[in-house]
Protein backbone atom coordinates (compact mmCIF):
# COMPACT_ATOMS: atom_id res chain seq x y z
CA UNK A 1 0.00 0.00 0.00
CA UNK A 2 1.31 3.38 -0.86
CA UNK A 3 1.81 6.04 1.67
CA UNK A 4 0.17 8.93 -0.15
CA UNK A 5 -2.41 7.54 -3.37
CA UNK A 6 -3.94 10.19 -5.09
CA UNK A 7 -6.67 9.13 -7.74
CA UNK A 8 -8.26 11.80 -10.16
CA UNK A 9 -7.82 14.70 -8.13
CA UNK A 10 -10.21 17.82 -9.48
CA UNK A 11 -10.65 21.09 -7.87
CA UNK A 12 -12.42 24.11 -8.56
CA UNK A 13 -12.59 27.76 -7.14
CA UNK A 14 -15.69 28.41 -8.85
CA UNK A 15 -16.10 28.04 -12.19
CA UNK A 16 -12.54 27.99 -12.24
CA UNK A 17 -10.70 24.65 -12.47
CA UNK A 18 -7.43 24.72 -10.24
CA UNK A 19 -6.94 20.76 -10.60
CA UNK A 20 -7.10 18.44 -13.56
CA UNK A 21 -7.33 14.77 -12.68
CA UNK A 22 -4.38 14.82 -10.99
CA UNK A 23 -3.03 10.77 -10.24
CA UNK A 24 0.52 10.14 -8.47
CA UNK A 25 1.46 7.84 -6.06
CA UNK A 26 4.22 8.46 -3.10
CA UNK A 27 5.65 4.98 -1.47
CA UNK A 28 6.77 4.52 1.56
CA UNK A 29 10.23 6.18 2.30
CA UNK A 30 9.99 7.54 -1.09
CA UNK A 31 11.12 11.52 -1.67
CA UNK A 32 9.38 12.74 -4.58
CA UNK A 33 9.83 16.69 -5.39
CA UNK A 34 6.71 18.48 -7.17
CA UNK A 35 7.59 21.34 -9.14
CA UNK A 36 6.07 23.96 -11.99
CA UNK A 37 5.58 27.31 -12.42
CA UNK A 38 3.79 29.17 -10.59
CA UNK A 39 -0.12 29.25 -10.79
CA UNK A 40 0.44 25.44 -11.51
CA UNK A 41 -1.31 24.33 -8.62
CA UNK A 42 1.48 22.34 -6.66
CA UNK A 43 0.81 24.36 -3.38
CA UNK A 44 -3.11 23.26 -4.16
CA UNK A 45 -2.25 19.91 -4.22
CA UNK A 46 -0.22 19.02 -1.51
CA UNK A 47 -2.78 20.76 0.56
CA UNK A 48 -5.17 18.73 -0.53
CA UNK A 49 -3.49 15.77 0.97
CA UNK A 50 -3.68 16.89 4.44
CA UNK A 51 -7.50 18.19 3.70
CA UNK A 52 -6.05 21.54 4.51
CA UNK A 53 -7.76 22.33 0.54
CA UNK A 54 -10.87 20.53 -0.43
CA UNK A 55 -11.37 18.58 -3.66
CA UNK A 56 -14.30 18.05 -5.55
CA UNK A 57 -13.74 14.77 -7.32
CA UNK A 58 -11.25 12.03 -6.97
CA UNK A 59 -9.62 10.72 -3.71
CA UNK A 60 -6.53 10.44 -1.75
CA UNK A 61 -5.95 8.17 0.43
CA UNK A 62 -3.19 8.67 2.90
CA UNK A 63 -1.78 5.11 4.31
CA UNK A 64 -5.35 3.86 3.23
CA UNK A 65 -7.26 6.37 5.40
CA UNK A 66 -9.68 8.30 2.16
CA UNK A 67 -9.09 12.51 2.63
CA UNK A 68 -11.89 12.66 0.86
CA UNK A 69 -14.58 10.49 3.11
CA UNK A 70 -16.57 13.10 5.16
CA UNK A 71 -16.62 10.41 7.63
CA UNK A 72 -12.82 10.26 8.09
CA UNK A 73 -11.51 12.19 10.95
CA UNK A 74 -9.37 14.65 9.52
CA UNK A 75 -7.67 15.86 12.87
CA UNK A 76 -6.46 13.12 13.73
CA UNK A 77 -5.16 12.23 9.92
CA UNK A 78 -3.42 15.33 9.96
CA UNK A 79 -1.49 15.09 13.15
CA UNK A 80 0.06 11.98 11.53
CA UNK A 81 1.04 13.71 8.51
CA UNK A 82 3.90 16.46 9.18
CA UNK A 83 3.27 19.91 7.41
CA UNK A 84 5.30 22.64 6.65
CA UNK A 85 4.76 26.16 5.15
CA UNK A 86 6.32 28.42 2.97
CA UNK A 87 6.08 31.24 5.70
CA UNK A 88 6.99 28.62 8.08
CA UNK A 89 3.69 29.52 10.65
CA UNK A 90 5.58 29.43 14.21
CA UNK A 91 3.06 30.65 16.71
CA UNK A 92 4.39 33.89 17.99
CA UNK A 93 2.54 34.58 20.83
CA UNK A 94 4.44 31.37 22.12
CA UNK A 95 8.15 30.75 22.75
CA UNK A 96 9.87 28.10 20.68
CA UNK A 97 9.44 25.33 23.37
CA UNK A 98 5.99 25.96 23.52
CA UNK A 99 5.93 25.93 20.00
CA UNK A 100 7.54 22.22 19.81
CA UNK A 101 4.96 21.13 22.66
CA UNK A 102 1.75 22.13 22.53
CA UNK A 103 0.26 19.85 19.94
CA UNK A 104 1.81 16.84 21.63
CA UNK A 105 -0.03 17.90 24.83
CA UNK A 106 -3.29 18.84 23.24
CA UNK A 107 -3.57 16.59 19.93
CA UNK A 108 -1.38 13.65 21.31
CA UNK A 109 -2.10 13.71 25.01
CA UNK A 110 1.47 13.22 26.34
CA UNK A 111 2.36 15.17 29.41
CA UNK A 112 4.11 18.51 29.19
CA UNK A 113 7.37 17.14 30.60
CA UNK A 114 7.48 14.17 28.11
CA UNK A 115 6.55 16.28 25.25
CA UNK A 116 9.28 19.61 26.26
CA UNK A 117 11.74 16.85 26.39
CA UNK A 118 10.80 15.61 22.87
CA UNK A 119 10.52 19.00 21.64
CA UNK A 120 14.20 19.83 23.16
CA UNK A 121 15.41 16.68 21.75
CA UNK A 122 14.06 17.30 17.91
CA UNK A 123 15.39 21.06 18.29
CA UNK A 124 18.96 19.73 19.21
CA UNK A 125 18.69 18.02 16.24
CA UNK A 126 18.28 20.97 13.90
CA UNK A 127 20.97 22.77 15.85
CA UNK A 128 19.17 25.10 17.79
CA UNK A 129 19.06 23.90 21.57
CA UNK A 130 20.21 27.52 22.70
CA UNK A 131 16.85 29.11 21.05
CA UNK A 132 14.85 27.10 23.00
CA UNK A 133 13.38 30.30 25.14
CA UNK A 134 13.27 32.51 22.49
CA UNK A 135 10.17 33.41 20.55
CA UNK A 136 9.99 32.73 16.39
CA UNK A 137 10.19 36.80 16.05
CA UNK A 138 13.76 36.49 17.52
CA UNK A 139 15.24 34.22 14.98
CA UNK A 140 16.22 34.17 11.47
CA UNK A 141 13.84 33.23 8.94
CA UNK A 142 16.08 29.71 8.32
CA UNK A 143 16.00 29.67 11.92
CA UNK A 144 12.21 29.40 12.20
CA UNK A 145 12.20 27.09 9.28
CA UNK A 146 14.32 24.61 11.16
CA UNK A 147 12.18 24.71 14.01
CA UNK A 148 8.55 24.60 12.03
CA UNK A 149 10.14 21.38 10.88
CA UNK A 150 11.41 20.02 14.13
CA UNK A 151 7.36 21.26 15.33
CA UNK A 152 6.24 19.17 12.15
CA UNK A 153 8.74 15.95 13.51
CA UNK A 154 7.60 16.47 17.17
CA UNK A 155 4.30 14.60 16.53
CA UNK A 156 5.97 11.45 15.06
CA UNK A 157 4.29 11.75 11.61
CA UNK A 158 3.94 8.72 8.99
CA UNK A 159 5.01 11.29 6.25
CA UNK A 160 6.25 14.64 5.81
CA UNK A 161 4.56 17.32 3.48
CA UNK A 162 6.69 20.49 2.33
CA UNK A 163 5.52 23.23 0.85
CA UNK A 164 7.55 25.22 -1.02
CA UNK A 165 9.91 25.21 2.58
CA UNK A 166 12.65 27.85 1.07
CA UNK A 167 10.78 30.10 -0.88
CA UNK A 168 10.69 32.99 1.61
CA UNK A 169 13.89 32.51 2.71
CA UNK A 170 17.06 34.75 2.06
CA UNK A 171 19.73 32.86 -0.45
CA UNK A 172 22.09 32.44 2.58
CA UNK A 173 19.28 30.42 4.77
CA UNK A 174 18.07 28.25 2.54
CA UNK A 175 21.20 25.53 2.65
CA UNK A 176 20.30 25.19 5.93
CA UNK A 177 16.96 24.20 5.93
CA UNK A 178 17.58 21.94 2.90
CA UNK A 179 20.51 20.16 4.51
CA UNK A 180 18.06 19.31 7.74
CA UNK A 181 15.43 18.36 4.77
CA UNK A 182 18.07 16.18 3.10
CA UNK A 183 19.27 14.55 6.30
CA UNK A 184 15.54 13.74 7.10
CA UNK A 185 15.17 12.00 3.39
CA UNK A 186 18.05 10.28 4.12
CA UNK A 187 16.93 8.73 7.10
CA UNK A 188 13.73 7.09 5.05
CA UNK A 189 11.32 9.48 5.90
CA UNK A 190 8.08 9.73 3.25
CA UNK A 191 8.42 12.82 1.78
CA UNK A 192 6.43 15.09 -0.28
CA UNK A 193 7.84 18.33 -1.62
CA UNK A 194 6.95 21.26 -3.38
CA UNK A 195 10.01 23.07 -3.99
CA UNK A 196 12.15 24.89 -7.19
CA UNK A 197 15.45 23.44 -5.43
CA UNK A 198 16.53 21.31 -8.23
CA UNK A 199 19.86 20.85 -6.10
CA UNK A 200 17.94 19.17 -3.37
CA UNK A 201 16.03 16.88 -6.06
CA UNK A 202 19.05 15.51 -8.25
CA UNK A 203 20.50 15.10 -4.50
CA UNK A 204 17.61 13.17 -2.73
CA UNK A 205 14.50 12.71 -4.91
CA UNK A 206 13.27 9.56 -6.02
CA UNK A 207 10.93 10.69 -8.32
CA UNK A 208 10.08 13.99 -9.66
CA UNK A 209 6.16 15.58 -10.75
CA UNK A 210 5.61 18.14 -13.06
CA UNK A 211 2.98 19.69 -12.59
CA UNK A 212 1.31 22.73 -15.07
CA UNK A 213 -1.69 24.74 -15.51
CA UNK A 214 -3.75 22.14 -12.90
CA UNK A 215 -2.34 19.14 -14.43
CA UNK A 216 0.45 16.67 -13.91
CA UNK A 217 2.69 16.80 -16.72
CA UNK A 218 5.21 14.44 -16.02
CA UNK A 219 5.59 11.57 -13.31
CA UNK A 220 8.95 10.15 -13.56
CA UNK A 221 11.99 8.67 -11.75
CA UNK A 222 14.59 11.50 -10.64
CA UNK A 223 17.52 10.23 -13.67
CA UNK A 224 14.69 9.90 -16.21
CA UNK A 225 13.06 13.70 -15.81
CA UNK A 226 16.27 15.26 -15.73
CA UNK A 227 17.90 13.37 -18.17
CA UNK A 228 15.09 13.84 -20.69
CA UNK A 229 11.24 15.06 -19.85
CA UNK A 230 9.41 14.21 -22.30
CA UNK A 231 7.30 17.31 -22.92
CA UNK A 232 8.29 20.57 -24.10
CA UNK A 233 6.70 22.64 -21.25
CA UNK A 234 9.11 20.49 -18.57
CA UNK A 235 12.10 20.95 -20.90
CA UNK A 236 11.52 24.85 -20.94
CA UNK A 237 10.83 25.05 -17.44
CA UNK A 238 13.82 22.99 -16.71
CA UNK A 239 15.86 25.37 -19.49
CA UNK A 240 14.83 28.50 -16.87
CA UNK A 241 15.77 27.34 -13.71
CA UNK A 242 18.94 25.53 -14.40
CA UNK A 243 20.51 27.78 -16.37
CA UNK A 244 21.39 30.91 -14.10
CA UNK B 1 -21.16 86.24 40.47
CA UNK B 2 -20.67 82.48 40.86
CA UNK B 3 -19.01 81.67 44.33
CA UNK B 4 -17.71 77.98 44.79
CA UNK B 5 -17.61 76.40 47.98
CA UNK B 6 -16.36 72.89 48.68
CA UNK B 7 -15.98 72.78 52.13
CA UNK B 8 -19.11 70.73 53.04
CA UNK B 9 -17.35 67.88 50.79
CA UNK B 10 -16.44 66.12 53.92
CA UNK B 11 -14.55 62.46 54.11
CA UNK B 12 -18.05 61.26 56.04
CA UNK B 13 -19.74 62.98 52.98
CA UNK B 14 -18.10 61.21 50.22
CA UNK B 15 -17.65 57.93 52.15
CA UNK B 16 -21.28 58.31 52.63
CA UNK B 17 -22.67 59.63 49.56
CA UNK B 18 -20.15 59.39 46.47
CA UNK B 19 -18.25 55.85 47.59
CA UNK B 20 -21.23 53.11 46.98
CA UNK B 21 -22.17 54.77 43.84
CA UNK B 22 -18.34 54.69 42.48
CA UNK B 23 -18.18 51.17 43.58
CA UNK B 24 -21.17 50.43 41.22
CA UNK B 25 -19.96 52.42 38.48
CA UNK B 26 -16.58 50.33 38.67
CA UNK B 27 -18.07 47.25 38.75
CA UNK B 28 -20.77 48.23 35.85
CA UNK B 29 -17.58 48.54 33.91
CA UNK B 30 -15.89 45.70 34.51
CA UNK B 31 -18.57 43.35 34.44
CA UNK B 32 -19.36 44.58 31.38
CA UNK B 33 -16.54 44.56 29.74
CA UNK B 34 -16.11 40.88 30.82
CA UNK B 35 -19.20 39.73 29.78
CA UNK B 36 -19.19 42.39 26.76
CA UNK B 37 -15.59 40.78 25.55
CA UNK B 38 -17.14 36.90 25.93
CA UNK B 39 -20.13 37.80 24.44
CA UNK B 40 -18.52 39.99 21.27
CA UNK B 41 -16.20 37.18 20.55
CA UNK B 42 -18.39 34.64 20.43
CA UNK B 43 -20.39 36.65 18.20
CA UNK B 44 -17.39 37.65 16.48
CA UNK B 45 -16.82 33.78 15.66
CA UNK B 46 -20.62 33.22 14.56
CA UNK B 47 -19.69 35.81 11.99
CA UNK B 48 -16.66 34.66 10.44
CA UNK B 49 -17.99 31.07 10.14
CA UNK B 50 -19.48 29.98 6.93
CA UNK B 51 -22.62 28.80 8.23
CA UNK B 52 -25.06 31.51 7.29
CA UNK B 53 -27.58 30.14 10.35
CA UNK B 54 -25.01 31.41 12.43
CA UNK B 55 -23.73 34.56 10.44
CA UNK B 56 -27.13 36.01 9.80
CA UNK B 57 -28.28 36.25 13.74
CA UNK B 58 -24.85 37.51 14.80
CA UNK B 59 -24.96 40.33 12.34
CA UNK B 60 -28.41 41.14 12.71
CA UNK B 61 -27.79 41.33 16.55
CA UNK B 62 -24.69 44.07 16.70
CA UNK B 63 -26.12 46.03 13.30
CA UNK B 64 -29.49 46.69 15.70
CA UNK B 65 -27.40 47.24 18.60
CA UNK B 66 -24.69 49.56 17.29
CA UNK B 67 -27.78 51.43 15.66
CA UNK B 68 -29.90 52.36 18.75
CA UNK B 69 -28.73 55.30 21.62
CA UNK B 70 -27.66 53.16 24.55
CA UNK B 71 -30.27 55.23 26.70
CA UNK B 72 -32.85 53.67 24.91
CA UNK B 73 -31.34 50.32 25.57
CA UNK B 74 -31.44 50.96 29.07
CA UNK B 75 -34.56 52.37 29.19
CA UNK B 76 -36.46 49.49 27.09
CA UNK B 77 -34.72 46.75 29.17
CA UNK B 78 -35.47 47.89 32.19
CA UNK B 79 -39.33 49.03 31.37
CA UNK B 80 -39.72 45.00 29.14
CA UNK B 81 -37.75 42.43 30.93
CA UNK B 82 -40.09 42.85 34.28
CA UNK B 83 -43.33 42.22 31.99
CA UNK B 84 -41.74 39.36 30.04
CA UNK B 85 -39.85 37.71 33.77
CA UNK B 86 -43.17 39.02 35.73
CA UNK B 87 -41.33 40.84 38.74
CA UNK B 88 -39.25 44.32 38.40
CA UNK B 89 -35.33 43.62 38.02
CA UNK B 90 -34.12 45.90 40.16
CA UNK B 91 -32.39 49.25 38.40
CA UNK B 92 -28.68 48.00 38.80
CA UNK B 93 -28.94 44.31 38.02
CA UNK B 94 -30.73 45.99 34.71
CA UNK B 95 -28.08 48.37 33.88
CA UNK B 96 -25.21 45.52 34.34
CA UNK B 97 -27.05 42.89 31.68
CA UNK B 98 -27.99 45.51 29.75
CA UNK B 99 -24.53 47.03 29.49
CA UNK B 100 -22.97 43.18 29.24
CA UNK B 101 -25.40 42.76 26.12
CA UNK B 102 -25.41 46.36 24.54
CA UNK B 103 -21.16 46.70 24.89
CA UNK B 104 -20.86 42.85 23.42
CA UNK B 105 -22.01 44.31 19.75
CA UNK B 106 -19.12 47.14 20.14
CA UNK B 107 -16.19 44.60 21.64
CA UNK B 108 -17.21 42.08 18.54
CA UNK B 109 -16.48 44.36 16.16
CA UNK B 110 -13.33 44.99 17.38
CA UNK B 111 -12.92 41.27 18.25
CA UNK B 112 -13.71 40.23 14.35
CA UNK B 113 -10.98 42.84 12.88
CA UNK B 114 -8.42 41.48 15.23
CA UNK B 115 -9.16 37.59 14.15
CA UNK B 116 -9.12 38.67 10.64
CA UNK B 117 -5.81 40.34 11.54
CA UNK B 118 -4.52 37.24 11.88
CA UNK B 119 -2.59 34.83 8.83
CA UNK B 120 -4.82 32.13 7.30
CA UNK B 121 -1.65 30.40 7.85
CA UNK B 122 -1.56 30.45 11.14
CA UNK B 123 -5.24 28.78 11.08
CA UNK B 124 -3.69 26.05 8.67
CA UNK B 125 -0.58 25.39 11.08
CA UNK B 126 -3.18 24.61 13.69
CA UNK B 127 -5.40 22.27 11.55
CA UNK B 128 -1.99 20.81 10.55
CA UNK B 129 -0.69 19.78 13.74
CA UNK B 130 -4.39 17.75 14.24
CA UNK B 131 -5.81 20.44 15.99
CA UNK B 132 -9.44 20.80 15.98
CA UNK B 133 -11.35 23.96 15.32
CA UNK B 134 -11.69 25.15 19.16
CA UNK B 135 -8.25 24.37 20.07
CA UNK B 136 -7.00 26.41 16.70
CA UNK B 137 -9.11 29.53 18.04
CA UNK B 138 -8.60 29.24 21.25
CA UNK B 139 -4.88 28.24 21.27
CA UNK B 140 -3.78 30.27 18.08
CA UNK B 141 -5.62 32.69 16.69
CA UNK B 142 -7.68 34.41 19.55
CA UNK B 143 -4.50 35.34 21.97
CA UNK B 144 -3.15 36.76 19.23
CA UNK B 145 -6.23 38.63 18.12
CA UNK B 146 -6.92 39.43 21.70
CA UNK B 147 -3.36 40.87 22.08
CA UNK B 148 -2.93 43.06 18.99
CA UNK B 149 -6.41 44.32 20.08
CA UNK B 150 -5.91 45.08 24.04
CA UNK B 151 -5.33 48.91 22.89
CA UNK B 152 -8.65 48.96 20.95
CA UNK B 153 -10.49 47.22 23.63
CA UNK B 154 -8.94 49.27 26.23
CA UNK B 155 -10.16 52.14 25.07
CA UNK B 156 -13.35 50.94 24.12
CA UNK B 157 -13.50 49.78 27.77
CA UNK B 158 -13.01 53.66 28.85
CA UNK B 159 -16.19 54.70 26.69
CA UNK B 160 -17.76 52.63 28.59
CA UNK B 161 -17.11 53.97 31.66
CA UNK B 162 -17.89 57.11 30.54
CA UNK B 163 -20.95 55.86 29.42
CA UNK B 164 -21.96 54.28 32.69
CA UNK B 165 -23.89 57.70 33.83
CA UNK B 166 -26.26 57.55 31.54
CA UNK B 167 -27.94 54.86 34.00
CA UNK B 168 -29.31 58.25 35.38
CA UNK B 169 -32.30 57.06 33.53
CA UNK B 170 -33.24 54.41 35.33
CA UNK B 171 -32.47 55.79 38.43
CA UNK B 172 -29.58 53.56 39.60
CA UNK B 173 -27.16 54.76 41.91
CA UNK B 174 -24.02 55.21 40.22
CA UNK B 175 -20.97 57.57 40.73
CA UNK B 176 -23.01 60.69 39.19
CA UNK B 177 -25.89 59.70 41.17
CA UNK B 178 -23.98 59.87 44.48
CA UNK B 179 -22.75 62.92 43.17
CA UNK B 180 -26.13 64.44 42.53
CA UNK B 181 -27.36 63.67 45.90
CA UNK B 182 -25.46 64.90 47.92
CA UNK B 183 -25.61 68.17 45.76
CA UNK B 184 -29.02 68.07 46.50
CA UNK B 185 -28.96 67.54 49.71
CA UNK B 186 -26.65 70.01 50.86
CA UNK B 187 -27.74 72.40 48.08
CA UNK B 188 -24.46 72.42 46.30
CA UNK B 189 -25.09 71.21 42.85
CA UNK B 190 -22.99 73.11 40.72
CA UNK B 191 -19.94 72.43 43.09
CA UNK B 192 -21.03 68.34 42.83
CA UNK B 193 -21.39 68.03 39.24
CA UNK B 194 -18.30 70.23 39.06
CA UNK B 195 -16.19 67.51 41.64
CA UNK B 196 -17.88 64.76 39.53
CA UNK B 197 -16.77 65.79 35.81
CA UNK B 198 -13.29 66.20 37.39
CA UNK B 199 -12.93 62.85 38.61
CA UNK B 200 -14.63 61.37 35.40
CA UNK B 201 -12.18 62.96 33.51
CA UNK B 202 -8.92 62.48 35.67
CA UNK B 203 -10.12 58.34 35.57
CA UNK B 204 -10.63 58.83 31.68
CA UNK B 205 -7.31 60.49 31.10
CA UNK B 206 -4.99 58.65 32.90
CA UNK B 207 -6.36 55.12 31.36
CA UNK B 208 -5.62 56.41 27.73
CA UNK B 209 -2.51 57.42 28.95
CA UNK B 210 -1.79 53.81 29.94
CA UNK B 211 -3.20 52.92 26.58
CA UNK B 212 -0.90 54.80 24.72
CA UNK B 213 2.15 53.45 26.79
CA UNK B 214 0.24 49.98 26.21
CA UNK B 215 0.09 50.96 22.73
CA UNK B 216 4.08 51.16 22.36
CA UNK B 217 5.38 47.89 24.79
CA UNK B 218 2.74 45.89 21.85
CA UNK B 219 4.66 47.40 18.85
CA UNK B 220 7.49 46.59 20.09
CA UNK B 221 7.23 43.33 20.88
CA UNK B 222 5.30 42.43 17.76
Amino acid sequence: MPMIEMKNVSKWYGEFRVLTECTTQVEKGEVIVVCGPSGSGKSTLIKCVNGLELFQQGDILVNGISVGDTKTNLPKLRARVGMVFQHFELFPHMTITENLSIAQIKVLGRSKDEATERGLKLLERVGLKEQAAKHPGQLSGGQQQRVAIARALSMDPICMLFDEPTSALDPEMINEVLDVMVELAQEGMTMMVVTHEMGFAHKVAHRVVFMDQGKIVEDDKKDAFFGSPRSERAQQFLSKILHH
Amino acid sequence: MLTLDFAFLTPAVISGYIVKGFIFSLQLTLIAMLGGIILGTLLALMRLSSKPWLILPAAGYVNTMRSVPLVMVILWFFLLIPLVIGRPLGAEVSAIITFTLFEAAYYSEIMRAGIQSISRGQVAAGYALGMSYRQTMGLIVLPQAFRNMLPVLLTQTIILFQDTSLVYAIGAYDLLKGFEIAGKNFNRPVETYLVAAVLYFVISFSLSMLVKKLQQRIAIIR
